[in-house]
C-alpha cells in the first residue's frame, strides 16, 4: 500500500476490484464503513457478486482478465470529461513530458516490437531531453507529442460500447463506476483502490495496476489521505517478505539482485544507479551504491573490505537472461534441472499454477525439506492422488516449525507497518521458528565446509555471524542488524556514534564500509531510541489515523507514501479536509514525515518534485519499464472464450512469458471448455487451508470445494444446487459441489453468452480424509512478463454433472 | 427491565462467521461434519453444539442481487415463552439471571416429554435439544464472562462492530441513533426487530422474514 490500513476511512471513494476484502480482509472493513459513514461510496467491482458486493453501493459485474478495458474505458471517461487535476498532473507527473519521435502504436503493438524473441527494444519508449538531459515538458498538456495527449489517443478506442463488449459490464454500470470514482478528481475529495489477486495474477497482472495508477495519477488521488494505490496484501507478511528479498530478483530493500554479467561492483553499480541531470528531482536512488554496500556489510562483516568490493563477487548473481520465478522454476524442476528442494512455510502442490505439473515436478527431485506446521499435499506428494511411492526417489524430511504465537519477531502489514509480536507460547514437541531452524542448519553447513572445504567456501566461511551467538536465533539481534549499525565510530550531524551503534536514518549509510544495514529501507526501525515497530501509542495529532507512534512504518515512518504530492507548490494540502502534511513556513513541515524535507516548490531553487524516488522526480504516466509497453492495453488471457482480440490483432500480451512442456495445453475459443473459470479464497480458510483444513470449527462451515454457478448455467448442465460436479480444463479436472447462485450471471460477450464460474483454491486431497482436491489442479502456466506471477484467475473449463455410475 | 442488551446491527455484518466460531471456541462445543450443500451457511441449523449460525440468504431483485446475513442466537426474551413453558413442569429448568440472560439449566434434562413444548414455546425457533444428554441447549450470554465484567464472546469477536452489548439504556440509545442514520441514508427501510421484547435488538433494512423465516414474529 502507498497508504495504510486505517487511511481507508479518509476516502470519499473506495473502488474495490480483484479484491475482496470483506471476505478476505474482514478487520478492514470497519475502516471501509467508518469512511461510508462520513459519506463515502463503495464500489466493488468482481466476476462475482461477492460479500464486498453486498456491502457495496454499486456492484458491476465483469468478465475474468478484462480489468484493462474497464479500466482504460475509465481513463478515456476521465480524459475525454475533463474529470483530471490538471495542476496536479501538470505539475506533478509526465503527462507534459514530450516524447520521443519515434514513439508509435500500431494494432496493439507498441514500437520496437521484436517478434522473434517477443519482446521490446524500447529505445523509442524515452522522452525528447535538452542538451542538459532535462526532459522537454509542455505544462499545457497540449503539445500533440506530449505524454497527455498520447495517452488521450491511446484510450479513444476504449469507448463504452467497445468495452462493454470485452468485459460483458452492462454500459450503464459502466458509466456509473466510472463516474463516481471520476469525481475524486475534484481536489477536494480523494479516492482510493483496494486490489489483490484478481488484479495480480494475470499474465497482465502488473498493467491492471499500471492502469489503476494512470487514473489515480489522473485524478490526483496518489500521495494523499484517501488515495492511493493500496495492495491488500494475501497474507500477513507478504509485503515484508518482498521488502526483504524474498523475490528472486531483489536483494532487500528493492536493491537489485546482480547479473553474471556484473562481474564486479562498479559495473553493478554503473549499471543499476539512476542519474538525474534535472535539479529539481531528488533522484533518490542516486544513494543506491550507499545501501548495496552496507548491504554487503550486514552480509560479510568484517569480511567485506574496499580492496574486495565489499564480498560483491561472493553473491550469488542471476544468468543475464535467466529467470527464476515460482513458474520457471517448477518447470525447470519439471524438466528435471533441479535437485533439491526447500518448501518453506509453503505447499505449491495445491497453491502453484497447474498442481498437476507441480506435482510431477517434484518426483524429479532428489530431496525435499517441507518444513511446516502440518504435513501437506506438497510433502507427501509422492502418496498423493495418481501416484506410486515405489517408483518415486524423492526423499523428504518434514521439520516441524512454530506458529506464529510460538515465536517472537516482527511481520510488516499492507499498509507497510512494522509490528513486533511476542511470543505467547512455547512451540509443541520439536517444533522451532523458521530463524531457528535456518541457523542450525547454516551452523552446520559452516562446519561441513571448514572441516572439508569444497567449491568457493568464502561466501559461507564469511557470512557475517555476530547476530547468531551460541547457535541461537535471536530476533531482535537480526532485527538490529537489518535497521544496520556502525562499522567504525562515526560523527553524523555533530554526534559521535561509537563503532557497534544502531545507524539512526539511511540517510546516515555510507558506501564506503562504514556502515552495514541488512535493508536500508528498515534503517530508522531499531535505533539506539529502542524497538519502533514494538510501540503502542495511539496517539494522533493529525487527526487524520497516521497514529505515528504505534509501530514503525517504513520508510523513516512516513505514513503515506509520496505525500508531498498532497500539497500544492505553496506547501498547502490540495483540501482543507485532507490535511496530513503542511509547511509552516519557518522552515518546517508538520504532519506526517515527508518525502525529504525540502521546502515546497515555490522555492524552486532548494525543493525537489514530490516523487523522489522517480528518475525525473514525477511519477509516470508513460511507464516504459514495463515490458510489454509503457500505457496498458487489453489482451486476452492466455485462455478466454474469444478467438481475436476486439482491439487489435494481438490476442494475447505480445510479451507474455508462457511455459511449453508437453503438460502445458491451452484452450481459447475452444468448444470442449467455454467457461470463464476464476479462483478465490474464501474466509473460513487460510492459503492452501494446511492450517484451516485441520481446525474442525472452520472446516465445519467450509467442508469441501464448491464451484459457483449461475442457475442459468445449472439449468443448461442438469446441475441440481449442492450436487456433485466434474471442473475441468485443457489440463485436469476436480470434483467439486455445485453451489448455483444469483451471485453469478452469464455475460453477453462480442454477442455470445459467456458463463463464469468461481472456485475457492484451499482444498487438497489430504484432508480431510476423502475431501476434495485443488481448484489449481485446473490452471496454466503462463504469466505475466514483468513479474512471471501465474495467470490463476481466468482460464477456461467445462462443468458437468458428476456421472455416478 | 434494567439489565443486559445486545444490538445486532445486520447492516454492518460481512459474515465473517467469527461470532460463530467464538462462540464454539469459549464453550467448548466441537465442530460439526457437515458437508457442502449449496450454501455458505454451514452447520445448515442450530444445533446441540451451534448456540449461534449466521444464517445467509440471497434473492434476486429486478435483476440485481442482494444477499443478508442474520447471525442467529437466542433473543433474551423479557418474558419469555420457554421459561413460562418449562415453569408448569420443572421449577427452576430455565432462570433469569440477574443480567437479564435466559439460562437453561441442568434441571431441563428432567423435561422429559415435555421438551418438546418448550422448545415450541419459542417464537423465533432457537432452542435445540441435545438427544445425547436430554438437555436443552442455546446461548447462554456468555453469562459467565459478563458477570466478570466481560462482553460475550461474539460480541467481542466481531471485526465491524456489529455486535453490540452493554446496558439497556446505552444499547437501545446505540440502536436508535442507528436506526434513524440507516433511516436517513437508506430512505426509511430500517426497523428493530420485536424491540420491546427481547433482550437481542436487531437492526435489519428490509422485511425480516427475508433474513430468516422465524428472525421475527
Amino acid at each position: 500500500m502507498t497508504n495504510h490500513w486505517i487511511d481507508i476511512r479518509n476516502a470519499d471513494c473506495i473502488l474495490v476490484m480483484g479484491a475482496n476484502p470483506a471476505a478476505n480482509h474482514p478487520i478492514s472493513f470497519k475502516w471501509i464503513q467508518r469512511a461510508m459513514e462520513n459519506g463515502a461510496t463503495l464500489i466493488s467491482v468482481d466476476p462475482r457478486y461477492n460479500r464486498t458486493s453486498a456491502q457495496a453501493d454499486i456492484y458491476a459485474p465483469l468478465r475474468s482478465g478484462t480489468d484493462i478495458a474497464f479500466l482504460g474505458g475509465m481513463i478515456r471517461h476521465i480524459l475525454f470529461n475533463k474529470k483530471y487535476h490538471e495542476s496536479y498532473l501538470a505539475q506533478y507527473t509526465n503527462a507534459g513530458f514530450i516524447l520521443h519521435p519515434g514513439f508509435g502504436f500500431t494494432d496493439g503493438l507498441f514500437s520496437g516490437y521484436r517478434s522473434e524473441a517477443r519482446r521490446y527494444e524500447k529505445s523509442s519508449w524515452g522522452f525528447v531531453r535538452d542538451k542538459d538531459g532535462i526532459a522537454l515538458q509542455d505544462f499545457t498538456l497540449n503539445d500533440p507529442a506530449c505524454v497527455f495527449q498520447h495517452l488521450k489517443r491511446h484510450f479513444s478506442r476504449y469507448t463504452p460500447e467497445t468495452v462493454s463488449a470485452v468485459t460483458g459490464t452492462p454500459v450503464n454500470d459502466l458509466i456509473k463506476v466510472w463516474d463516481v470514482f471520476s469525481a475524486t478528481g475534484d481536489p477536494h475529495r480523494t479516492g482510493t483502490i483496494l486490489y489483490a489477486m484478481g488484479w495480480t495474477q494475470h499474465t497482465v497482472g502488473v498493467q491492471n495496476i499500471r492502469a489503476m495508477a494512470i487514473i489515480q495519477l489522473l485524478l490526483g488521488n496518489m500521495g494523499r489521505p484517501g488515495g492511493g494505490v493500496n495492495a491488500l496484501r494475501g497474507e500477513s507478511n507478504v509485503q515484508g517478505s518482498t521488502d526483504h528479498g524474498l523475490l528472486y530478483d531483489t536483494w532487500p530493500g528493492y536493491l537489485n539482485a546482480p547479473k553474471a554479467s556484473q562481474s564486479t561492483l562498479a559495473r553493478y553499480h554503473e549499471q543499476n544507479t539512476p542519474r538525474s541531470a534535472d535539479p529539481r528531482s531528488a533522484n533518490a536512488w542516486q544513494n543506491k551504491p550507499r545501501y548495496v554496500v552496507s548491504f554487503l556489510k550486514a552480509v560479510f562483516g568484517e569480511a567485506a573490505t574496499a580492496d574486495n568490493d565489499f564480498g560483491y563477487g561472493w553473491m550469488p548473481k542471476l544468468d543475464d537472461d535467466g529467470a527464476y520465478s515460482w513458474l520457471d522454476l517448477f518447470d525447470r524442476m519439471y524438466h528435471g534441472g533441479i535437485n533439491g528442494f526447500f518448501a518453506w512455510g509453503q505447499n505449491p502442490a495445491v497453491s502453484g499454477a497447474h498442481a498437476g505439473k507441480t506435482r510431477q515436478a517434484l518426483k524429479n527431485l532428489d530431496w525435499m525439506v517441507a518444513v511446516n506446521l502440518f504435513d501437506n499435499e506438497t510433502a507427501s506428494f509422492w502418496k498423493g492422488p495418481g501416484m506410486s511411492p515405489s517408483e518415486i526417489k524423492t526423499e523428504v524430511f518434514l521439520l516441524p516449525c512454530a506458529a506464529s504465537f510460538e515465536k517472537e519477531g516482527s511481520l510488516t502489514n499492507s499498509g507497510r507497518w512494522m509490528q513486533w509480536r511476542f511470543q505467547a507460547v512455547e512451540p509443541p514437541g520439536e517444533a522451532k521458528s523458521d530463524g531457528q531452524i535456518m541457523v542450525e542448519l547454516w551452523e552446520r553447513i559452516r562446519a561441513l565446509y571448514q572441516k572439508t572445504g569444497g567449491a568457493f567456501t568464502e561466501p559461507i566461511l564469511h557470512f557475517r555471524r555476530d547476530s547468531f551467538q551460541k547457535g541461537r536465533y535471536d530476533p531482535h539481534a537480526v532485527a538490529k542488524l537489518i535497521n544496520g549499525c556502525f562499522e567504525e565510530t562515526t560523527t553524523l550531524n555533530g554526534k559521535v556514534y561509537p563503532k557497534g551503534t544502531p545507524v539512526p536514518s539511511f540517510a546516515g549509510l555510507k558506501d564506503d564500509g562504514s556502515t552495514a544495514s541488512g535493508n536500508w529501507l528498515y534503517c530508522h526501525s531499531y535505533t539506539q531510541d529502542g524497538n519502533r515497530a514494538a510501540r503502542r501509542s495511539a496517539a494522533d495529532p493529525t487527526g487524520m489515523g497516521l497514529y505515528a507512534e504505534w509501530a514503525w512504518s517504513w520508510p523513516v515512518n512516513r505514513r503515506i507514501l509520496y505525500n508531498r504530492a498532497s500539497v500544492d507548490i505553496n506547501g498547502r494540502p490540495w483540501s482543507p479536509g485532507k490535511d496530513i502534511l503542511r509547511w509552516t513556513g519557518e522552515g518546517t513541515w508538520i504532519g506526517d514525515v515527508p518525502d525529504g524535507g525540502w521546502p515546497p516548490l515555490c522555492m524552486a531553487a532548494q525543493s525537489r518534485l514530490p516523487f523522489i524516488m522517480k528518475t525525473d522526480g514525477v511519477a509516470s504516466v508513460f511507464g516504459p519499464a514495463m515490458a510489454e509497453g509503457p500505457f496498458p492495453e487489453h489482451y486476452e488471457p492466455v485462455e478466454s472464450p474469444l478467438e481475436n482480440n476486439p482491439f487489435s490483432g494481438q490476442r494475447i500480451n505480445p510479451a507474455v512469458l508462457i511455459c511449453t512442456t508437453d503438460t502445458d495445453t491451452w484452450a481459447f475459443n475452444d468448444p470442449r471448455y467455454p467457461i470463464v473459470a476464476t479462483t478465490h479464497r474464501v474466509t473460513e480458510h487460510w492459503q492452501t487451508g494446511v492450517m484451516s483444513r485441520r481446525m474442525p470449527w472452520l472446516l465445519e462451515m467450509q467442508p469441501e470445494l464448491f464451484v459457483e454457478m449461475s442457475h442459468e448455467l445449472a439449468d443448461s448442465k442438469g446441475i441440481k444446487n449442492g450436487a456433485a460436479c466434474v471442473v475441468s480444463s485443457a489440463r485436469g479436472s476436480v470434483d467439486a459441489v455445485a453451489l448455483v447462485t444469483v451471485r453469478l450471471r452469464p455475460m453477453t460477450i462480442q454477442g455470445k453468452t459467456v458463463h463464469q464460474v468461481s472456485l475457492p483454491w484451499c482444498y487438497g486431497w489430504m484432508h480431510p480424509a476423502g475431501g476434495s482436491d485443488a481448484a489449481n489442479l485446473l490452471t496454466g502456466s503462463a504469466g505475466d512478463p514483468n513479474t512471471h506471477i501465474p495467470e490463476t484467475k481466468a482460464f477456461m473449463v467445462n462443468v458437468e454433472k458428476k456421472d455416478r455410475g | 427491565m434494567a439489565g443486559k442488551y445486545f444490538f445486532i446491527d445486520t447492516t454492518r455484518c460481512i459474515a465473517c462467521r467469527g461470532c460463530q466460531v467464538a462462540c464454539k471456541e469459549w464453550h467448548g462445543l466441537p465442530g460439526v461434519k457437515t458437508r457442502q450443500w449449496g450454501s455458505p451457511q454451514n452447520p445448515q441449523d442450530l444445533g446441540p453444539d451451534t448456540y449461534r449460525l449466521v444464517r445467509f440468504r440471497e434473492y434476486d431483485r429486478n435483476g440485481k442481487t442482494v444477499r443478508y446475513y442474520f447471525s442467529e442466537a437466542c433473543r433474551h426474551c423479557l418474558d419469555p415463552d420457554c421459561r413460562n413453558t418449562a415453569e408448569q413442569y420443572v421449577e427452576d429448568a430455565i432462570i433469569i439471571d440477574p443480567t437479564g440472560a435466559v439460562i437453561f439449566t441442568d434441571k431441563t434434562r428432567s423435561l422429559g416429554t415435555h421438551a418438546e413444548e418448550v422448545l415450541d414455546a419459542c417464537p423465533f425457533n432457537v432452542p435445540r435439544l441435545d438427544p445425547e444428554t436430554g438437555l436443552l441447549t442455546k446461548c447462554d450470554m456468555c453469562v459467565t464472562r459478563v458477570h466478570a465484567g466481560l462482553e460475550p464472546i461474539c460480541a467481542k469477536t466481531c471485526p465491524t462492530g456489529a455486535i453490540q452489548f452493554g446496558n439497556e439504556q446505552a444499547i437501545r440509545g446505540m440502536a436508535k441513533a442507528r436506526l434513524e442514520e440507516i433511516n436517513k441514508v437508506r430512505g426509511n427501510t430500517g426497523m428493530l426487530i420485536n424491540a420491546d421484547a427481547v433482550r437481542v435488538l436487531y437492526l435489519v433494512t428490509a422485511d425480516p422474514k427475508v433474513y430468516y423465516e422465524y428472525s421475527a414474529y
